[in-house]
């Protein structure tokens, strides 16, 4: 089973968990906002092939909201932190991650 | 004339746990509980009213004359004390917290129940996907989880004895998944 790390639980199975779709989408205010954007706020997403920065629920452990950056493709959780920090650099850390497997692949 | 009105366990008429050596369940009666959610200096002062102490520290519980204080989250515990007790704790709670706070009464939506023995772990570990070793699930943790398909406060009060703490709707799903998973330590 898959186990993601709640940052106050610890590492726990991730049926405990609820995704709640894309994080740092900000509501922009429905005066001066444009249908367009409005609509874009409401139901665009960036569905990336590789990192997103998503929002995750422990609802059966703590209850509590928090961030998680996860591949999409390999399902690897490769950062978890606090709702209201800043959002991290996600090409850094593809790069990481990149050069990371590319380590592993020259050792085996 | 005034009807009668008679309190019903949520295990009463339940087919009986199967108990072994190795492992038992027994349901814990009814108890008073209250569901507390405040900021960590709130629960400081109910603390002090309510005997138990309310952990900071993540996943521990608090235990002292018969009450505990369980932390479910970083501003929520909950709050277990004798049957009867629970107006007294209600009245206690308003009575030391200042601050905007929560305790609600939840005494009759959970059920508790006991299960012990050396076969415990593994009884639960059948439903339960936590890792229960003691180095990773040590004597006095507690924290919300599921069994099977159920939600449960897990409380480990001993090396094999938990304490399962269940919406009362849940009881026949919760005593039934555990029966079945204990057939294999007949």
């Amino acid at each position: 089973m898959l186990l993601i790390t709640c940052p106050i639980c610890g590492p726990r199975p991730e049926i405990e968990f609820r995704n709640m779709g894309e994080a740092h989408i900000a509501r922009p205010t429905p005066e001066g906002t444009s249908d367009d954007d409005m609509a874009a706020f409401l139901y665009l997403r960036s569905n990336p092939k590789g990192l997103i920065a998503e929002r995750w629920r422990h609802v059966h452990g703590c209850a509590r909201f928090f961030n998680a950056v996860r591949h999409t493709v390999t399902d690897k959780f490769v950062t978890v932190y606090e709702v209201g920090a800043p959002k991290p650099d996600l090409a850094a850390l593809a790069a990481d991650l990149a050069a990371d497997l590319a380590a592993r692949e020259a050792g085996r | 004339m005034t009807p009668e009105i008679k309190r019903v366990g949520a295990f009463e008429g339940l087919p009986a746990f199967p108990a072994t050596s190795r492992v038992k369940a027994v349901p814990t009666g009814p108890l008073a509980r209250i569901l507390f959610r405040g900021s960590p200096a709130a629960a400081a002062s109910v603390s002090a009213v309510f005997g138990a102490p309310l952990s900071t520290v993540p996943m521990r519980a608090g235990e002292a004359g018969g009450r505990a204080a369980l932390w479910l989250g970083p501003d929520e515990w909950l709050l277990i004390g004798r049957d009867g007790e629970g107006e007294a704790i209600l009245a206690a709670i308003a009575g030391a917290v200042a601050e905007p706070h929560s305790a609600v009464d939840v005494g009759h939506r959970n059920t508790g129940l006991v299960l012990s023995g050396a076969r415990a772990v593994d009884v639960l570990n059948a439903g339960c996907p936590l890792d229960l070793h003691p180095s990773a699930f040590p004597i006095g943790m507690c924290t919300r989880t599921l069994l099977g398909k159920a939600e449960i406060v897990l409380w480990r009060q001993a090396a094999d004895r938990f304490h399962i703490e269940g919406w009362r709707s849940f009881a026949p799903y919760l005593l039934g998944f555990l029966a079945e998973a204990a057939r294999e330590y007949a």
